[in-house]
């Protein structure tokens, strides 16, 4: 089952992130490994992220980005491997780690029928704040953040991309998780926007382990502590970008880009 | 289970907030009543009872339930909510009772929504309100089990036509099972001996249904409808767990 071990951890009705973790290693992957049929999409991918970290996943498309983030977020069971969030093993309690991780899926998925109001008020009561005080505090916080407050009463359908992937992350910082996987979070914006996402997320990181897959290089360069570089499912590059770009002679972070995953495409 | 009450609002409410529930509810109106009426001869019978009106519901679900159940977990997929529904701290069987109890809900007010029957033939002679309470019982009971069967092909495809026409296969198979007609060819034309009809049959919607219709609440018959459900659901749990 995919949540099965931690069904009497579910049960008590307060849900809170728990953001006193001594932890320093917020998220630690180990040997991870994802088939699917036979297709190898992660093989053998480990890394840690401590709080304050802002990572970032860079690789060509279908590198296994997405899946690695999916399998940290207790969507996908690993095939093989362990990763840990907040010291909670995915597989072994999935609720546990689902409570401590705000989660932006790729092009922001969410219910076209709701207003935004609507969708972030099932969000939270989902999320344990279940009165409407709170609930109604918690949207009030993240509506504010993500600038959602002029679309309020309308319907998710009828948003540009760029409102809509603004709702996708108002959902995933409704309850100040400890630990954020943000699968392209500027995707689709313009340039004000991008600018805006990127403050938020530096303004935020301090006490938070941020984990952001982009194409997107001068992000990185602008909000990443750390770039991990993956091609076909495997880890070629783990540090900072100064450290990269010091290794690679001062070149531009898209050569090095191109030269380490050209071969592969 | 605390996860139940924030899905099942959004599922519930969710057929409101689009057309779908209100195309769904006259339509399926205007068709159980039209064959009552047409059909079912409901004022030549000249009897205050609502069989004529029930003795569709096992014909109409084949093709309603399906239209209610497909979405559920097709469109999820379709979509990608399912990542974002999986990745809340809910568990899959919180999620899979979730969705499964709101459309049984929207398909038992569809049915109670037939109540201006029940004044009818109450104003027009002196029906007999034990049986007509458990004809509403038996309908949602057996409301349920089709729409076991419909969450269940819908967890297999993030298509909805698919998962519509697979639905309505099974729900037509389950049907047939008991249909006088097919059984009298089972056993007639193909001369089986009576206890092996008798097994097929109970297999059928339409044999544990009747008894409702007649007034009779047989433990057996709620049982039946339940344990389907349940046991579809189970598997539902499983598919989506893969």
């Amino acid at each position: 089952m995919r949540t099965g071990g931690a069904q009497e951890n579910s049960s008590g009705s307060v849900i809170r992130c728990a953001r006193q973790i001594p932890f320093t290693d917020m998220i630690e992957v180990q040997g991870l490994v994802k088939d699917y049929g036979s297709l190898r999409a992660v093989d053998g991918v480990s890394f840690k992220v401590n709080r304050g970290d802002i990572l970032g996943f860079l690789g060509p498309n279908g590198a296994g980005k997405s899946t690695t983030m999916k399998v940290i977020t207790g969507f996908l069971r690993p095939t093989a491997g362990t990763v840990l969030v907040g010291g909670h093993d995915v597989t072994a309690d999935p609720v546990d780690v689902k409570r401590m991780i705000g989660y932006l899926p790729e092009n922001a998925p969410a219910y076209p029928e709701m207003t935004v109001e609507e969708f972030l008020g099932f969000i939270a009561e989902a999320r344990g704040f279940r009165s409407s005080a709170a609930k109604a505090e918690r949207i009030e916080r993240v509506a504010g953040l993500c600038h959602l407050t002029q679309v309020r009463r309308q319907t998710i359908e009828t948003l540009s991309k760029g409102f809509k992937q603004r709702v996708g992350f108002a959902q995933a910082l409704l309850h100040d998780p400890p630990v954020l996987v943000l699968d392209e979070p500027t995707d689709g914006l313009d340039p004000n926007q991008k600018h805006e996402v990127r403050d938020l997320i530096k303004k935020m990181s301090a006490e938070k382990a941020t984990i952001l897959s982009t194409h997107i290089l001068e992000e990185v360069d602008a909000i990443c502590t750390r770039i991990i570089i993956i091609t076909r499912g495997k880890v070629v590059v783990d540090e900072t970008p100064d450290e990269l770009r010091a290794r690679h002679g001062g070149a531009r972070l898209d050569e090095i880009f191109r030269e380490l995953t050209q071969t592969d495409t | 289970m605390s996860q139940i009450p924030p899905l099942f609002k959004r599922e519930f409410l969710g057929y409101f907030r689009s057309p779908v529930a209100y195309v769904f509810l006259i339509v399926f109106l205007m068709a159980s009543v039209g064959c009552a009426f047409f059909l079912g001869r409901f004022f030549d019978s000249n009897i205050a009872s609502l069989e004529s009106y029930f003795q569709f519901s096992p014909w109409l679900f084949i093709l309603f339930v399906p239209a209610v159940g497909m979405r559920l977990w097709s469109e999820e997929k379709r979509s990608g909510t399912i990542e974002l529904l999986f990745t809340l701290p809910v568990t899959t069987l919180e999620a899979v009772l979730a969705k499964f109890l709101a459309a049984w809900a929207f398909l038992c007010l569809a049915v109670a929504l037939s109540f201006p029957m029940a004044l009818t033939v109450a104003y027009l002679g002196d029906p007999d309100w034990g049986v007509i309470g458990s004809s509403y019982l038996g309908c949602m009971l057996m409301a349920g089990a089709y729409l076991g069967i419909c969450s269940l092909t819908s967890a297999f495809t993030k298509n909805q036509v698919i998962s519509f026409v697979i639905s309505v296969f099974i729900c037509f198979v389950m049907v047939l099972l008991g249909w006088s007609v097919f059984t009298d060819f089972l056993g007639g034309y193909l001369t089986l001996p009576s206890w092996l009809v008798d097994i097929v049959s109970n297999f059928s919607f339409t044999t544990h249904f009747s008894g409702f219709v007649k007034g009779i609440v047989d433990a057996k018959d709620a049982v039946f409808f339940l344990s389907l459900a349940g046991f579809c659901l189970f598997l539902n749990v499983l598919v989506l767990d893969r």
